[in-house]
């Protein structure tokens, strides 16, 4: 069969899977980067409170997450979180024939390796905010949490953009690790079309191909974002 | 100890003895093929400049999963393909995994650390370019001596860090049927249902392995730092 058949939407090609793949890793992609912030959010404030336990707590975080591999991490989360959900249902009465929604366990493992990393690109983005800035939110009565939210993240969000930027490229190339705890997303999808017509290199091709569109269409987004955000800092 | 925990610390071992070969192997040959990788993509030639381009944007647009095993399924099953390499001498050593896990992170990372050595070449003063040429030195002799060794003191702690992301790498290479830390894990688990034993003591593995990178390359900082 030539590739463009193989390729193809029609129930002897394999396009449609592909791209409801790809929806998939995308989909996981954005719901992991945005569980990795929120995430990481909290580990950076953590790391530059005055609360000794929150330091180092978000220090044993990043580090544990920066030198184990993201897979192992993965496997981790995914059993561990099947486990204490078994246990859950099971304390509550319910079956315990019980397994874990892919998407959920998918977006938990990933996010939770994403927040390692994102804990540091917004630690230096919130470090980089002039000290003078929260003072004199201080000093105009606002809150803390006030200060945080409307003063800090605000100013935080240009500086750390760049940072952001290939933290969503990383994110996005990670998703395929979650093939391996059998989700199908992209990559496992292509790895079934392969293993069905024997076609290894062009469907693994194929798959390179459109995570290498993905990356660049979001390496574009990211910078157009980054000359806005600019632009529109120095217009005010 | 138990009957289980030798049975898991043989395999371990085994397994920390793989990652450390595949790891120091993958380091050598990957930022050794950087510095000229870096130096194509920064050249004025065009056959040497859209090539560094390409393979930059290959590795490091797509994951690092998908290209091992468009290497290993992809490649390997059109090597299968050609009967001159079929029946050559070289055939047990392309057919096994272990070559394939080799040429992916070597190349994965000559095309990251590729991009720190532009970064870091492209950000020495010009007057140091300059200044070379005043003193008559030739192009390569002013790359040799004058350019790579201030770059190589800015791109180090990058270096270290892509080391770090060589060595969680390694780990990938169990899903293409290389025996190595993470593979040991996953037979120990798989063998014997127990999840957690395996993949903690591979984390810890993992962790103290990375730790002694670091602090390698720290200590290699320092030296360098003291030098100038």
């Amino acid at each position: 069969m030539s590739w463009t058949t193989l390729l193809g939407f029609g129930h002897q090609g394999w396009g449609d899977e592909l791209l409801r793949g790809a929806c998939l890793s995308l989909g996981i992609s954005i719901s992991a980067y945005l569980v990795g912030l929120a995430l990481g959010l909290v580990g950076a404030v953590a790391k530059i409170s005055r609360n000794r336990v929150a330091v180092s707590a978000a220090v044993a975080y990043t580090t544990i997450i920066r030198s184990v591999p993201d897979i192992l991490i993965i496997f981790l989360v995914y059993y561990s979180a099947t486990d204490a959900l078994r246990w859950a249902v099971s304390l509550a009465g319910l079956t315990s024939e019980f397994q874990l929604n892919g998407f959920v366990a998918a977006t938990l493992s990933l996010g939770i390796v994403q927040g390692g990393y994102s804990t540091e690109v917004l630690r230096g983005a919130i470090v980089a905010i002039p000290r003078g800035q929260v003072e004199a939110a201080y000093a105009l009565g606002l809150t803390r949490r006030q200060t945080f939210f409307l003063v800090t993240v605000p100013q935080m969000v240009p500086l750390a953009l760049p940072g952001l930027g290939n933290l969503w490229l990383v994110v996005l190339k990670e998703s395929s690790l979650v093939s391996l705890i059998g989700f199908t997303e992209l990559v496992l999808a292509g790895k079934m079309a392969a293993g069905a017509t024997r076609d290894y290199f062009m469907f693994y091709c194929a798959i390179a191909f459109i995570f290498l569109v993905m990356s660049g269409i979001s390496a574009m987004l990211f910078h157009a974002l980054e000359t806005a955000t600019v632009r529109g800092g120095r217009k005010s | 100890m138990t009957e289980f925990g030798v049975y898991l610390a043989n395999q371990l071992v085994a397994g920390v003895q793989v990652t450390i070969i595949l790891f120091v192997g993958c380091a050598v040959v990957g930022n050794l093929l950087a510095i000229p990788i870096a130096l194509a993509r920064l050249s004025n030639r065009r056959w040497l400049r859209y090539p560094a381009v390409a393979f930059i944007l290959a590795f490091r647009g797509t994951p690092l999963l998908v290209q091992l095993y468009l290497c290993y399924f992809g490649v390997g099953q059109i090597l299968a393909g050609v009967p001159s390499i079929r029946y050559s001498p070289l055939w047990p050593i392309l057919r096994g995994a272990d070559f394939y896990a080799f040429f992916t992170l070597s190349l994965n990372t000559a095309a990251y650390c590729g991009e720190i050595w532009r970064g870091a070449i492209q950000a020495i003063p010009e007057g140091q370019r300059e200044a070379g040429q005043s003193l008559g030195l030739s192009k390569t002799r002013i790359m040799i001596s004058v350019l790579l060794p201030q770059a190589f003191r800015l791109a180090l702690p990058a270096i270290g860090g892509q080391n770090i992301l060589l060595l969680k790498g390694t780990a990938l290479a169990s899903t293409i049927t290389v025996f190595e830390l993470m593979g040991a894990a996953n037979l120990v688990r798989a063998q014997t249902f127990r999840v957690y034993e395996p993949l903690f003591a591979a984390a810890l593995g993992y962790f103290l392995l990375a730790a002694l990178i670091t602090v390698g390359f720290e200590f290699f900082e320092r030296r360098l730092a003291r030098r100038y």
